[in-house]
């Protein structure tokens, strides 16, 4: 019984006041390059919490997606590799044609069958990110085309978690959005342009103690 | 938010349900363990919660306590759960350009050995084999090969020895193999007969197939080349550690090891024994 012990379960209670964001897990399809680029440039420099994203992509593409994003970001930006150590200060980008998981302080990757045509799938994600970070972690749903990730924010609100979505209206592709305002208690809705500034307020605190942990 | 959606009612409540499932699992894996001697124990925990509760809701459970019951007391339903958790999917040339770096950086070293022992630890149904045998008979190199293709699961090997695939996956396939700088017709490897076709039975001659568990077997030969491609991602760190140094243990000096583009040495304890041959494609060579 020695395994997973302490993986995920807590030595110490909560916090009972106030909560500390460690990770944030982002989801997006269609529109999504441009919605990311915008919340990336939004960021400021003492922000340092980890990022995870699953954006849609085609299992054929190539490697300049990290590229691309590190022009718009003091943050170093990478494709997951497996078993990869979860770092302050990075955005993760799951792999093309690979499922990116999530345990405490490390990311898993798997090639099983694609969920509702996606791999990676934002359910995916956030499934896994919900059950090893609880109420330590956001997710953030912005433009897609299809209903990934309804599933993902409702586990991550059932495991007490913080919720934010693109408001549709303002979408390139509003369903993704919608469907998250459908399906899950939403904490905020929120045009694009002030989701990065807000998870910055969000995370103020966490940012300070990881910095000064580093 | 509509009515009836699953609100949470009780922090503490959830997250007691949560630990209570981490129990539960760690008694299925023992579970099945102790009783029927496969080794799920280090797997990396999110995918097997993944297809764990996949074959709970498959077979109208509602709990990995439900699970746990019916796998000790009906093996055909540990047999379902056994493909969930060991089926891993494959194509032919899967990421075409692994096969091109293998054929430019590779075979010319391979030319050099009057004899070459290849291990495919966890070769699936067989696909990544096949593909491998005709980069090699295209180099002209196959006669002078032996493959071991090994894997966990009785079932896909079976299938794998037959050298018969869908023909629907042919197009991909074709593709694939063009991608992957093949230098023939594709379509002269096999025949088409109704919905399947049946490769060349040359490309399996130098081919073995058999069980081989990468949790609880040893090494059984000495290879010029491991190939394990988006097999380890789904252990732990523990047990990768393991298996990694298994493969050392079983590489010859100057040896190649051959993982998934997203897999990496680099988390491992043997990542000072390598060094990179190509590293986008993570084809490593044995230094020391």
């Amino acid at each position: 019984m020695r395994r997973w012990e302490g993986v995920e379960r807590r030595s110490e209670p909560r916090k009972p006041a106030g909560r500390q964001i460690e990770l944030i897990v982002i989801g997006c399809s269609l529109g999504g390059m441009k919605a990311l680029q915008t919340i990336f440039s939004s960021l400021t420099d003492e922000f340092c919490v980890p990022i995870a994203v699953v954006q849609h992509r085609h299992k054929a593409s190539n490697e300049s997606l990290p590229a691309y994003f590190r022009r718009e970001s003091h943050l170093c930006v990478v494709d997951v590799e497996d078993k990869q150590p979860i770092a302050p200060a990075c955005i993760y980008l799951a792999p093309a044609n690979y499922h990116l998981l999530v345990e405490r302080g490390v990311f898993s990757l798997s090639v099983d069958a694609a969920v509702g045509f996606s791999r990676p799938s934002i359910d995916v994600l956030f499934e896994s990110a919900a059950d090893a970070y609880r109420e330590n972690l956001a997710g953030v749903v912005l433009t897609g085309a299809n209903a990934d990730g309804a599933r993902g924010a409702q586990k991550l609100k059932r495991r007490g978690g913080f919720l934010v979505v693109q408001d549709p209206a303002g979408a390139e592709a509003p369903t993704m959005p919608q469907a998250v305002i459908d399906a899950a208690r939403v904490d905020r809705i929120l045009p694009l342009d002030r989701i990065g500034p807000f998870l910055v307020e969000l995370c103020r605190s966490s940012a300070v103690v990881k910095s000064g942990r580093a | 938010m509509p009515d009836g959606m699953p609100e949470r009612v009780s922090m503490a409540e959830d997250d007691e349900k949560l630990d209570l499932e981490l129990i539960e699992i760690q008694l299925l894996t023992e579970g099945i363990y102790r009783h029927h001697g496969f080794d799920f124990r280090d797997y990396s925990l999110p995918s097997m919660r993944r297809r764990i509760w996949k074959r709970i809701y498959a077979e109208g459970l509602s709990t990995v306590s439900g699970l746990i019951e019916k796998v000790l007391h009906d093996s055909s339903c540990m047999e379902r759960l056994l493909l969930d958790l060991s089926i891993n999917t494959t194509a032919m040339f899967r990421d075409p350009t692994f096969y091109l770096a293998f054929r430019r950086k590779v075979v010319p070293m391979l030319r050099t050995y009057p004899f070459v022992r290849i291990w495919h630890a966890g070769c699936s149904t067989g696909e990544e084999v096949y593909s491998m045998a005709i980069l090699l008979q295209e180099e002209g190199l196959y006669d002078r090969c032996r493959i071991y293709a090994t894997d966990i699961n009785e079932a896909v090997l079976k299938k794998a020895k037959t050298g018969i695939f869908p023909i629907a996956t042919m197009q991909e396939n074709t593709a694939n193999y063009i991608a992957a700088g093949g230098t023939g017709t594709f379509s002269e490897y096999y025949t088409a007969r109704y919905d399947h076709c049946i490769f060349r039975p040359s490309l399996r001659e130098n081919v073995v197939f058999a069980q081989h568990n990468l949790v609880t077997d040893a090494s059984f030969n000495h290879f010029n080349v491991i190939l394990c491609r988006n097999v380890l991602i789904y252990f732990n760190n523990v047990l990768q550690d393991r298996v990694q140094q298994l493969f050392l243990d079983s590489t010859e000096m100057f040896g190649i090891l051959g993982l998934g583009r997203k897999e990496s040495i680099r988390f491992t304890v043997v990542a000072d024994n390598y060094e990179e041959i190509d590293a986008e494609e993570k084809i490593y060579r044995r230094i020391r």
